[in-house]
């Protein structure tokens, strides 16, 4: 047995490596597809994120059937906690689930790619440039596109503004619409209280080339996370002047906005 | 004359193995005529092989003579060969020269050979980049200029002169026997450098399959531009791996630092204007020249990193 072998023995379960292997995906002949994901470090990316879905931040999900078993889907969400946890745990209670399980990719921010080692690594578990033409093609391959419409605007937000929605960018809105893709919205309470930042220093974060540079401890705090996944939203692709998407993608924000109520008020207390 | 005439054609670049695999193809249906801007290559008594510069005017005596058809423009000096000034000469304007005297002499069909290399490489391209996406690569070197200008005039005369019809081909790495440039140097190689934690997204498409894709593209007169490059994708250090190569790690950022290494060394395998591209990926979509020609590439990547396993030179 070879230590490649060896290990994945040891790290990757037997049912999760059959699991991941029972979804189908549109890879070529080396278990590659076309924006980096690679089969075999998903199931390593799978074992690790399980350990930290259900042990440390404890997820609660409901309602993860919302999302279609096939064809094109926008999984829309909130954004918080200064590093992208929230879409780790969206994409892991989606690939876990036991029926109908699909490996979602996530749209990141245009700074990760420049990162060495992270930057490939988060592509090989799916995570995708956010990038308009990589998310249309993407739909276009039938697959689950997690967004966070909020994008930096979100996960770099203080704590004294935890859980109050940012600006919503309309790109998500004129994809589904074009890709007929309907969308799920998704309500992440607890990841706010991961990080909590309480300051942002500009200048660093400018010298840095980074988003942001929050000033907090530096520890990921273990605060018990709730997915509320809303029913899908659908929308019709007439031409429609960009005012009315904007209402559109408001109808969305709402529902998450609802989502994340519902979450708050299920919460008995943060850890 | 009772025979139907053999279609007449010339061939640019004949010294490159890709051009050599193209004249195989073709000698038994098609009248050749071979000529390359670096050396004089035997390649029977049937075809008639000339050195030649574009921009002399005894080329323009070839046209005469041989009534051409059809010319393939394999010529292109790649960006590890001679200096930017006569890379510019040979491949801008020696192709204006070339496409000029295919407009005055009535061809009826011009084949570019591009390559994938014009897109340049940053850190926000998306993957399965089409035809339509910007060329960015000029912006990332002075040394990939002139693969770009070579584009740009293609497309000025393809669209000025319909009845050449032109249709340029954009490949992904070209790979296999015989191919010398910098991507098939690194993978034959013992060792080859890589960016410490950048390992891009590749393609790789078989020198043979190429050259099938370039014989459909000349027999069907589809004007245009097309991304060639099979269904099937490779991390660039995997694909070191599966060829045998050692690892070089060579570090990364901050990104003045690979600059400088590279730049001090010279390495001709690794050259620093080549840099981005084993940064970031340039994945290309080569769907729309599958369905406009009907191309099937038929050798897999195991089959191609097999060979260069199986056949290590001493670095």
């Amino acid at each position: 047995m070879s230590l490649a072998s060896f290990l994945k023995s040891r790290l990757v379960p037997a049912e999760l490596d059959q699991h991941i292997n029972r979804i189908r995906k549109p890879i070529g002949s080396l278990g590659y597809d076309p924006w980096g994901y690679n089969n075999e470090a998903m199931k390593y990316g799978l074992s690790l994120t399980k350990q930290i879905y259900e042990k440390y931040f404890r997820v609660q999900a409901h309602g993860v059937e919302n999302i279609p078993a096939e064809g094109p889907v926008l999984i829309i969400a909130n954004h918080s906690g200064q590093l992208p946890i929230d879409g780790l745990l969206i994409g892991y209670a989606l690939a876990s689930r036991e029926k109908d399980a699909r490996i979602p990719r996530a749209m990141i921010e245009r700074f990760f790619p420049t990162v060495p080692w992270l930057g490939n690594l988060l592509n090989e578990v799916g995570a995708v440039l956010g990038d308009p033409v990589n998310c249309a093609k993407m739909l276009a391959n039938d697959e689950a596109v997690i967004v966070f419409p909020e994008g930096i605007r979100g996960s770099g937000k203080l704590y004294h503004d935890r859980y109050q929605l940012k600006r919503f960018g309309n790109g998500f809105m004129h994809l589904a619409m074009k890709y007929k893709a309907p969308i799920v919205p998704v309500g992440v309470v607890g990841c706010e209280e991961t990080i909590p930042a309480i300051a942002n220093i500009k200048p660093l974060a400018k010298a840095l080339g980074i988003p942001y540079a929050p000033v907090a401890m530096p520890v990921v705090l273990p605060a018990k996370v709730h997915l509320n996944f809303g029913a899908p939203m659908y929308f019709d692709d007439l031409e429609i002047p960009e005012e009315q998407v904007t209402e559109r993608v408001e109808k969305v924000k709402a529902e998450i906005s609802r989502l994340i109520d519902k979450g708050l008020s299920e919460r008995k207390r943060l850890f | 004359m009772s025979e139907q005439r053999r279609p007449h054609i010339l061939i640019t670049g004949a010294a490159g193995a890709l051009a050599q695999k193209v004249i195989e193809q073709l000698r038994d249906t098609c009248d050749l005529v071979a000529v390359d801007f670096r050396e004089q290559v035997y390649l029977g008594d049937d075809i008639p092989s000339y050195c030649i510069d574009f921009n002399k005017r005894v080329f323009e005596d070839l046209f005469r003579r041989y009534e051409f058809d059809g010319v393939i423009h394999m010529g292109r000096i790649m960006s590890s060969q001679l200096t930017r000034m006569r890379r510019y000469n040979a491949n801008v304007l020696g192709t204006q020269k070339l496409l000029d005297l295919s407009h005055k002499y009535g061809i009826k069909r011009v084949v570019v050979l591009s390559t994938f290399h014009v897109y340049g490489a940053v850190a926000y391209n998306p993957a399965l980049i089409d035809e339509a996406a910007p060329l960015k690569s000029a912006g990332l070197s002075a040394d990939l200029i002139d693969s770009v200008e070579l584009e740009n005039l293609a497309n000025i005369y393809l669209w000025r002169y319909p009845e050449l019809n032109i249709t340029i081909l954009r490949p992904c790495n070209i790979v296999g026997p015989g191919v010398r440039n910098t991507i098939s140097t690194l993978l034959g190689s013992e060792r080859a450098p890589v960016l410490a934690g950048f390992s891009p997204m590749m393609q790789f498409i078989h020198i043979d399959d190429m050259a099938d894709a370039i014989v459909l593209a000349y027999k069907k007169p589809t004007r245009g531009v097309f991304n060639v490059a099979p269904q099937d994708w490779v991390a660039y250090q995997h694909a070191l791996k599966l060829c045998g190569c050692k690892r070089i790690q060579v570090p990364s950022i901050p990104p003045m630092v690979p600059k400088m290494i590279l730049g001090t060394l010279k390495l001709k395998s690794f050259p620093s204007y080549l840099m981005a591209f084993f940064k970031y990926p340039v994945v290309i979509d080569g769907r729309a020249f599958v369905n406009e020609f009907g191309f099937e590439p038929k050798r897999p990547l195991k089959e191609i990193f097999r060979f260069y396993r199986e056949n290590k030179r001493p670095v």
